[in-house]
């Protein structure tokens, strides 16, 4: 939150000022840790947030006065300490930017918390999948699945051993937890949905799936439980500007209506949604990316 | 200059100075303000030909009443910072206003010589008189009443808010705006592109509010940073006004809307003129690469043509406005579809968007149209347009950007629901005083009339400021300094 105070000489208030007005004006990274390769755990200052925050809500930043505006699902938050933490996969200019950034250093611009926060009660048996950074995104609501009495089963994949993350975290929310990795290098050999049909085979009843990662894994995800009519949502990220509904870019197609993600969701009903759509639209900047990314590449080797 | 010698007829007999601005086919590639401004020399000749009338109807088709026979004085006389003062006691953001209001609905449609004449350029010269001030850096502070210890949240930093929030500061209350985006400004900063309105301007007149003493926060959501209630009962607010502006825009509901190119005039405006994506890769937010492309905006008000007009300084090859009714229906300040249209824009009238189409990879190819008609007038006393039949075809375009309105953001709404809203979500106010339903709180601007202009967002936040101020004054002990 950027405050400008002026300090005016007609400025004449009888009453305390209220807890904005007091407030520091950058966000202080108080820690940032890689959690895998091009993963970071960034610890940010950011009180009002920190207390307010829901699970499945997220923020928006930007890392410099010229930076685009990132959104980043709060992945945990401490109200007493007044940080809120994020996880950050480096997968263009902004995201890379942000992930060279350490303790010490601040953030100019935080808002947040942003979109509707997760659908939580006790719906019985939940399974909490993430894949990759997904991981992230899919652990603040496994945490309050747990709270709400729920019998949680975390199934969390990566490619490899080396990109698990998060692993005791998600352990010690979960009644059952799995991980599997692409090549075998840990826990379970293959894919997340082939974890997921083996719980369903086994005679499992599960009454509610959450389901993150890179859209093709949510999309897998959506056709194993369809069959057997369990309710799955998915968390979608699509391209955000403003993320206060304002101008309709992170608009998707759900049951053939339009739905802006980042007021109505992120979170929609998997089997309802067009995730081709996602996927086509999502591809609207790559050659805009690339030649962002390449020209911050360019600038680290340089320095 | 001798203004009290001139007779009515030789006021009449001098020509309406036209403003000087950029030759358009050097304007329609750069981003620099089209219009230049008058010089005084034009001013001064413009404002004999005001024949101060004794009933000065001008003043009524102004919606806040600025004193304009006696402002058009002043500048007659060459008493340009008097004339900038004169104009302030009714309106905080003239260079604002003098730019972007439709004059020729309000003011000058009001002004006695547009029967026989040529009205009065009233717009130019509050835009020369309020730029002289600011230009010559001899901005005044007003002078602001001893505190009264109240406080006063303001939500959002458009028009509306900026106006409240300056009324307030000067009547002696705190007042804090709380922004949901990272500047402030509203639509003049995200949506008025720079070459109407200058962004400094508005950041001048931000500046002065700072001045005051008014404090601004910016990257918060009233609705999810905070809400309403907190700010009244946890942050010890006495009131609250709410200027959110009309959020959220409407599509049209055709098949092909999802297509990659297919924005909304919102999402366009603001990836340009907020996160500045025309200077790409300098600023990161990127934008459709407009370069040799086709690009049609569907829809006639100022937003559809500040849209294309954009589109074309992008480097547009064709840069077209597809507009259901005709010309004379186009909601759009004349003005600007004049510049338009010498800016190379290309009008497509009468014509109705089925469906978008596009390519394998769901690129945007074209529009299918339909031709239409003008038929029986309607409700609105406008000749209703009605399809031509078998008129279908495909307009080839890269690119289309919606502009057909706005419905309000739900964010409020939802989390304050002792607030009442119409059906359309607007908030439902008293128009005397702006006041909602719920006590302590008001509300103006395009979040209660639904997309308006600058100057009544302006006028709600007046309004709404007077009353919040006499609510106030009832409950506060006397003022001392
Ligand atoms: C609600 C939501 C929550 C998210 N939470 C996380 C998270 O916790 N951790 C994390 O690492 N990532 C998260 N993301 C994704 C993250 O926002 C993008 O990776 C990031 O914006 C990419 O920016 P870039 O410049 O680094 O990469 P770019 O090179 O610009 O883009 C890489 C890809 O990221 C996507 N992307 C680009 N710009 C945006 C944008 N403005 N908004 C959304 N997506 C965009 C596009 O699909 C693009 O292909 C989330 C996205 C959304 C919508
Ligand atoms: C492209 C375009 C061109 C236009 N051209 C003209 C013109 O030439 N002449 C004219 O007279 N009018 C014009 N208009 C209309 C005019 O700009 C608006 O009527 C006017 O700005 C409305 O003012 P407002 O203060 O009600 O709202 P806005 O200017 O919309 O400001 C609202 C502010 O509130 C913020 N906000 C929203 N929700 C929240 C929240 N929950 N918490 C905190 N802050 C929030 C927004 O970010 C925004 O900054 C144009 C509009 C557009 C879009
Ligand atoms: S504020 Fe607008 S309507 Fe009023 S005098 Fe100025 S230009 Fe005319
Ligand atoms: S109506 Fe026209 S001529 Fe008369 S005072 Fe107003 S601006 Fe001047
Ligand atoms: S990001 Fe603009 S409406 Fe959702």
């Amino acid at each position: 939150m950027l405050i400008i105070i002026t300090f005016s000489p007609y400025r004449k208030t009888e009453k305390p000022l209220s807890s904005y007005e007091i407030e520091k004006q950058m966000h202080k990274i108080v820690s940032a840790i890689f959690l895998a390769e091009n993963i970071k755990k960034i610890e940010i200052e950011a009180p009002r947030i920190a207390k307010k925050r829901k699970a499945g809500q997220f923020i928006m930043l930007r890392v410099g006065l010229s930076g685009e505006r990132v959104p980043l699902t709060i992945a945990d938050s401490d109200p007493e300490k007044g940080t809120i933490t994020i996880i950050v996969q480096g997968m263009g200019k902004s995201t890379r930017e942000l992930n060279t950034k350490v303790a010490g250093d601040t953030i100019s611009d935080i808002v947040g918390p942003l979109g509707t926060p997760s659908h939580i009660e006790k719906f019985g048996t939940a399974v909490s999948i993430g894949g990759g950074v997904g991981t992230a995104i899919a652990y603040p609501t496994a945490v309050a699945l747990k709270k709400a009495g729920n019998y949680v089963i975390t199934i969390n994949g990566a490619r490899s051993k080396e990109l698990v993350i998060l692993e005791n975290e998600m352990k010690a929310v979960s009644d059952e937890a799995y991980i599997t990795t692409d090549d075998g290098s840990y826990g379970f050999h293959g894919f997340v949905t082939q974890k997921l049909q083996e719980l369903i085979d086994s005679g499992k009843k599960i009454d509610y799936v959450l389901a993150i990662g890179p859209i093709p894994m949510m999309r897998a995800i959506a056709e194993v439980t369809r069959p057997y009519n369990i309710k799955t949502m998915v968390s979608l990220n699509p391209v955000m500007v403003d993320g206060t509904g304002m101008c309709g870019g992170c608009r998707v197609a759900v049951d053939n209506q339009i739905k802006f993600a980042c007021v109505d969701g992120p979170e929609f009903d998997a089997h309802h949604v067009d995730f081709k759509n996602l996927t086509d639209r999502n591809k609207l900047y790559l050659p805009e990316e690339k030649q962002s990314a390449e020209a911050f590449a360019h600038k680290c080797n340089m320095q | 200059m001798a203004t009290q010698r001139i007779t009515t007829k030789e006021r009449l007999a001098i020509p309406r100075q036209e403003m000087p601005s950029q030759r358009a086919d050097v304007r329609n590639k750069n981003f620099k303000e089209v219009n230049l401004g008058y010089t005084a020399e034009l001013a001064q000749t413009e404002a004999l030909r005001c024949i101060q009338c004794k009933d000065p109807v001008c003043i009524k088709g102004c919606p806040v009443n600025i004193k304009i026979d006696q402002f058009i004085k002043l500048i007659a006389d060459g008493n340009f910072l008097g004339a900038a003062r004169k104009i302030k006691e009714d309106n905080v953001l003239p260079a604002i206003c003098g730019r972007v209001c439709p004059q020729e609905d309000q003011c000058e449609k009001a002004c006695i010589l547009t029967k026989k004449h040529k009205s009065v350029a009233i717009g130019n010269l509050e835009r020369f008189a309020a730029d002289y001030e600011r230009e010559t850096g001899n901005v005044e502070l007003p002078t602001v009443r001893a505190s009264t210890g109240k406080k006063v949240a303001v939500i959002g930093s458009g028009p509306a808010g900026l106006s409240c929030a300056n009324d307030l500061i000067q009547l002696g209350h705190s007042v804090t705006v709380f922004e949901a985006l990272h500047e402030l400004g509203g639509v003049l900063v995200y949506g008025i592109p720079e070459f109407r309105l200058p962004k400094e301007i508005v950041k001048s007149e931000i500046d002065g509010l700072k001045l005051l003493g008014v404090t601004f926060i910016t990257n918060t959501v009233a609705g999810r940073s905070i809400t309403v209630d907190e700010l009244l009962k946890e942050e010890g607010f006495d009131a609250v006004f709410i200027g959110v502006g009309a959020g959220l825009p409407w599509f049209m509901g055709i098949p092909g809307e999802n297509l990659l190119g297919v924005y909304s005039a919102n999402e366009f405006l603001t990836r340009v003129n907020l996160m500045k994506s025309y200077q790409f890769p300098d600023n990161d937010t990127p934008v459709f690469n407009c370069k040799g492309k086709n690009v049609a905006v569907f829809g006639g008000g100022n937003t559809a043509m500040d849209a294309v007009r954009t589109a074309k300084r992008l480097g547009a090859e064709h840069a077209y406005i597809v507009y259901r009714r005709s010309e004379a229906e186009m909601p759009a300040r004349l003005e600007e579809v004049h510049h338009a249209r010498e800016e190379g824009i290309e009008f497509l009238m009468l014509m109705n968007p089925l469906e978008f189409v596009g390519n394998e990879q769901q690129w945007l190819t074209g529009a299918k149209c339909l031709r239409m008609e003008l038929g029986e007038p309607d409700d609105s006393g406008r000749r209703r347009p009605v399809p031509i039949k078998d008129s279908e075809f495909i307009l080839p375009i890269d690119m289309a950007v919606i502009s057909i309105g706005n419905g309000s953001n739900p964010l409020i709404k939802q989390t304050t629901p002792d607030i009442e809203v119409s059906k359309r979500d607007t908030i439902v106010v008293d128009i005397n005083t702006m006041a909602t339903s719920k006590d302590d709180v008001y509300a103006g601007g395009d979040i209660v009339t639904g997309g308006a202009t600058v100057i009544l967002a302006m006028g709600a936040g007046r309004t709404a400021a007077r009353a919040i101020h006499e609510k106030l004054s009832a409950t506060a002990r006397p003022a001392h300094d």
